[in-house]
C-alpha cells in the first residue's frame, strides 16, 4: 500500500495524469457538444486517428506546430460536416453514420500514411510542444513539476472552460442545448435545428480531432496506426459518466487518467510481477463500463438525443 | 430542405438508387487510384483479377468470406432488431478461444468438432449477453459497451497467447499451441484450398433466413427492430426478444472466429482478425441486413480485400483503398436506402 501512496503524492504521477488527460478533456467536449445538441457521434474514434495523422503529418511536412492543429481540427471538421450532412438534414442512423464515418476516417489517415511514406518502416518524428515555463509557477517545488505541461494542455482547459461558458451563458448554448431537448421549439422561435446541429457537430468534431492530435504533437512525437487505441470510446462514456455536463465530465477525464497513469506505475511494482500487466491495460475499458452502469439511471440525458428531427413531421 | 415519405417507390428508384451507391463507390475507387498516382482502370482491372482472376485467387476470396459471411450475419440479426452488436470482434475471439481450449487435446473425441463450435457459439453468446442485460435491465447503450468488449477481448487474447495458451514451440511468437488434427475442419474438396468453415457460412445463412422468416422468433425480431413500443403494446415480451437476438448474433460471430482457428490457421494469434467484426456492418448493410445477400456481399467485400492486396503489390496504390472503399460503400448504401423511401423537397 505504501508504494500506492509514494506514487499518489509524487508530483510526476500528476504531471502524467494532465497529460493523460488532455486528449480525453479535448475529444470529451467535442462529443459533449455533439451529444447536447442532439447527435450522438460514433465518427469520435476515427475522427481523433485522422486528427493525429493530418497534425503530424502537417507539421512534417513544414509547417509550425499551431499550423498542425489547425490542420487537424480541419480534418476533424470536415468529417464532422460528413456526419452531420448524413445524420441531420437526412436524419440516417446516427450509429451507422457514426461507425462508417469512424471507419472512413480511419482508412483515410492509414491510405494517405502509405501513399506519402511508401518505404518507412518506422515512422518519423517530428518536435514536438515543449513544456511551457510560466514565471514563478514552474518554479514552484511541487506544483512546478505537476504543471509543466504544453501549450495544448492548457489549451484543452481554456477549451473545456468556454465550452462551459458558452453552454451556460451566452444564447446560442441555449439554442444548442435547447436543440438536443425540443427541436420543434426551437424551430417555433425562428432558429435552424437543422444549422444548429450541424454547426454542432462539426465544432465538437474538430475538438475530437485535436484531442488526436495532441497524441502526435505533444505525446508522442510520432503517429502509430493503433495509437488512439479506443480512447474515443472511452470518452463516449465520459461524456455519460458527466452527465453532458462539461465540468463533471473534465473531472471524469482527470479521474479516468490518473487510473491510467496509475495502472503503468503499479505495473512496476510487487503487484505488477504477480498479475498480467493486460489487466492494467483492460483497466481503463473495464472502468468505462463500471461508469456506464453507475450512471445508468440517472436521467440527465438530453431529451432528443439520437431523435432525427424532420420539419412538418410532429 | 424537409424529407417527404414516398407512398409507392417505384421498382426503378429501389433498384436504380443502389446501383448508383455502388457506381458512385467505383468512381471514388477510381478517384484513389488517380491519388495514387495509377491507372484508375488498371487499378480496377487489377482488384478484379486479384479477386478472380485464378483458381488460387476465387479460393482466397471465398475463404476471406467465411468469416465475414459469420459476422456479417451476427449483425443483420442484431439490427434488424435494432439491437446494435459492435461487439462482433470480441465475440468472433471467444469462439476463437474455445476452439484451442477444445481442440488441442482436452476433448479427444471425434465429436470434439462439433462440441467445440457449440462450445464456441455458446461463448459468444454469453459475452453478448451482458451488454443486452445491461441495456434491458439499466438502459445502458449496448454500442459503447461492445465496442469497450472488443479492446477487453484483445488483451484476454494476449494474456492467453502469452500465457496458459502460448505455444512452446512458438520461438517467442505469440501464438496458441496448434489444434490436434481430429479439431480441424477438413476441406471441401481434397486438393483445394477451401474448408468446410465456407459451407457451414452458407447453411448458417439459409437457417438465419428459416429463422428469420418462418419462425414466431423472426417475425418477433422484425416487430421489435420497426416499433418496440407497439411490439410491447401488441403483447411480445420484447426484453426477452432482444435476449434471444443476442443469443444468436453473438453464436454467429463466435463461429467466425471457431472456424478461422479450425479450418483456416489451426492456432490462434493476435492478427486472427484484421477488423472481421467491425467489417461484418459494412457486409450487413450492403446487404440490406438480408441473411443470403449477406452471402453475396461478404464474397464481394472479401473480393476487394483480396484483390487490392494483388492490386497493391503491382499498382503501388496502398492496400487500404479497400478500407476506403468499403466505409464509402456503407455511407452511400445507407443513403441510397433512404432515398428509395423518401424525396426531398424544399420548404
Amino acid at each position: 500500500m505504501s508504494e500506492i501512496v509514494d506514487i499518489l503524492i509524487s508530483a510526476s504521477f500528476w504531471a502524467a495524469v494532465i497529460r493523460i488527460a488532455t486528449p480525453l478533456i479535448l475529444a470529451t467536449m467535442g462529443e459533449l457538444i455533439c451529444e447536447r445538441a442532439g447527435v450522438l457521434n460514433l465518427g469520435i474514434e476515427g475522427i481523433m486517428v485522422i486528427g493525429a495523422f493530418a497534425g503530424w503529418m502537417a507539421v512534417y511536412q513544414g509547417l509550425p506546430l499551431w499550423g498542425g492543429v489547425a490542420v487537424a481540427m480541419g480534418a476533424g471538421m470536415l468529417f464532422g460536416l460528413l456526419h452531420s450532412t448524413l445524420t441531420v438534414p437526412f436524419g440516417l442512423s446516427q450509429h451507422v453514420v457514426g461507425l462508417g464515418v469512424t471507419l472512413l476516417a480511419t482508412a483515410s489517415a492509414s491510405f494517405a500514411y502509405r501513399l506519402m511514406l511508401p518505404e518507412v518502416t518506422s515512422p518519423p518524428k517530428i518536435e514536438p510542444f515543449q513544456p511551457l515555463h510560466i514565471p514563478s509557477l514552474s518554479d514552484l517545488p511541487w506544483a512546478g513539476e505537476a504543471l509543466s505541461q504544453t501549450a495544448l494542455t492548457w489549451t484543452a482547459f481554456a477549451v473545456a472552460g468556454l465550452v462551459a461558458w458558452v453552454l451556460y451563458r451566452t444564447p446560442l448554448g441555449l439554442a444548442v442545448r435547447a436543440v438536443g431537448e425540443n427541436p420543434a421549439a426551437v424551430e417555433a422561435q425562428g432558429l435552424s435545428v437543422t444549422g444548429l446541429r450541424m454547426g454542432a457537430v462539426i465544432v465538437g468534431s474538430g475538438l475530437m480531432a485535436v484531442g488526436g492530435a495532441f497524441l502526435t504533437l505533444s505525446a508522442f512525437s510520432s503517429f502509430f496506426f493503433e495509437m488512439v487505441n479506443g480512447r474515443g470510446w472511452i470518452c463516449i462514456a465520459l461524456v455519460v459518466f458527466g452527465a453532458w455536463k462539461p465540468g463533471k465530465a473534465v473531472l471524469g477525464a482527470i479521474l479516468f487518467a490518473g487510473f491510467d497513469a496509475l495502472q503503468i506505475r503499479l505495473q512496476q511494482t510487487d503487484l505488477g510481477a504477480v498479475l498480467p500487466y493486460q489487466l492494467f491495460l483492460a483497466l481503463p475499458f473495464i472502468l468505462s463500463i463500471l461508469a456506464l452502469i453507475l450512471m445508468s439511471r440517472r436521467a440527465e440525458v438530453p431529451a432528443s438525443l439520437m431523435v432525427p428531427y424532420n420539419k412538418g413531421e410532429r | 430542405m424537409r424529407l417527404e415519405t414516398i407512398a409507392n417507390p417505384s421498382a426503378a428508384r429501389r433498384l436504380g438508387l443502389p446501383a448508383l451507391a455502388l457506381a458512385a463507390t467505383l468512381a471514388v475507387a477510381m478517384a484513389l487510384a488517380l491519388v495514387g498516382g495509377a491507372n484508375p482502370f488498371a487499378v480496377l482491372g487489377q482488384i478484379a483479377t486479384g479477386a478472380l482472376g485464378s483458381k488460387l485467387a476465387v479460393l482466397e476470396t471465398l475463404n476471406r468470406a467465411t468469416p465475414l459471411i459469420f459476422t456479417g450475419l451476427a449483425v443483420a440479426v442484431a439490427f434488424r432488431a435494432k439491437l446494435w452488436n459492435i461487439g462482433a470482434e470480441a465475440q468472433l475471439y471467444a469462439g476463437a478461444i474455445l476452439a484451442v481450449v477444445l481442440g488441442t487435446g482436452a476433448l479427444a473425441s471425434p465429436l470434439v468438432l462439433p462440441l467445440s463450435a457449440l462450445a464456441a457459439m455458446l461463448a459468444g453468446a454469453a459475452l453478448l449477453l451482458g451488454p443486452v442485460l445491461l441495456k434491458t435491465r439499466l438502459g445502458v447503450d449496448e454500442v459503447v459497451t461492445t465496442l469497450l468488449l472488443n479492446f477487453i477481448m484483445l488483451l484476454l487474447v494476449s494474456y492467453l497467447l502469452e500465457g496458459p495458451m502460448k505455444d512452446p514451440m512458438g520461438m517467442g511468437w505469440p501464438k496458441s499451441t496448434p489444434l490436434i488434427p481430429e479439431a480441424r475442419l477438413p476441406r471441401i474438396v481434397e486438393g483445394l484450398r477451401l474448408h468446410w468453415g465456407f459451407a457451414l457460412a452458407i447453411i448458417a445463412a439459409v437457417v438465419v433466413w428459416v429463422i428469420q422468416t418462418r419462425t414466431t422468433l423472426g417475425f418477433e425480431i422484425r416487430a421489435v427492430g420497426q416499433n418496440p413500443e407497439a411490439a410491447r403494446f401488441a403483447g411480445m415480451p420484447v426484453n426477452a426478444v432482444l435476449v434471444k437476438t443476442a443469443l444468436l448474433s453473438g453464436g454467429l460471430a463466435a463461429l467466425a472466429g471457431w472456424s478461422e482457428v479450425a479450418g483456416l490457421k489451426g492456432h490462434l494469434s493476435l492478427d486472427l482478425s484484421p477488423g472481421f467484426g467491425y467489417t461484418g456492418i459494412i457486409v450487413a448493410m450492403l446487404a440490406l441486413l438480408h441473411p443470403l445477400g449477406v452471402v453475396v456481399t461478404a464474397i464481394f467485400v472479401a473480393g476487394i480485400f483480396v484483390g487490392s492486396d494483388a492490386m497493391s503489390r503491382a499498382a503501388g496504390v496502398p492496400t487500404y483503398i479497400a478500407d476506403m472503399l468499403m466505409a464509402v460503400a456503407l455511407l452511400f448504401m445507407v443513403l441510397a436506402i433512404l432515398l428509395t423511401r423518401v424525396r426531398v423537397v424544399r420548404g
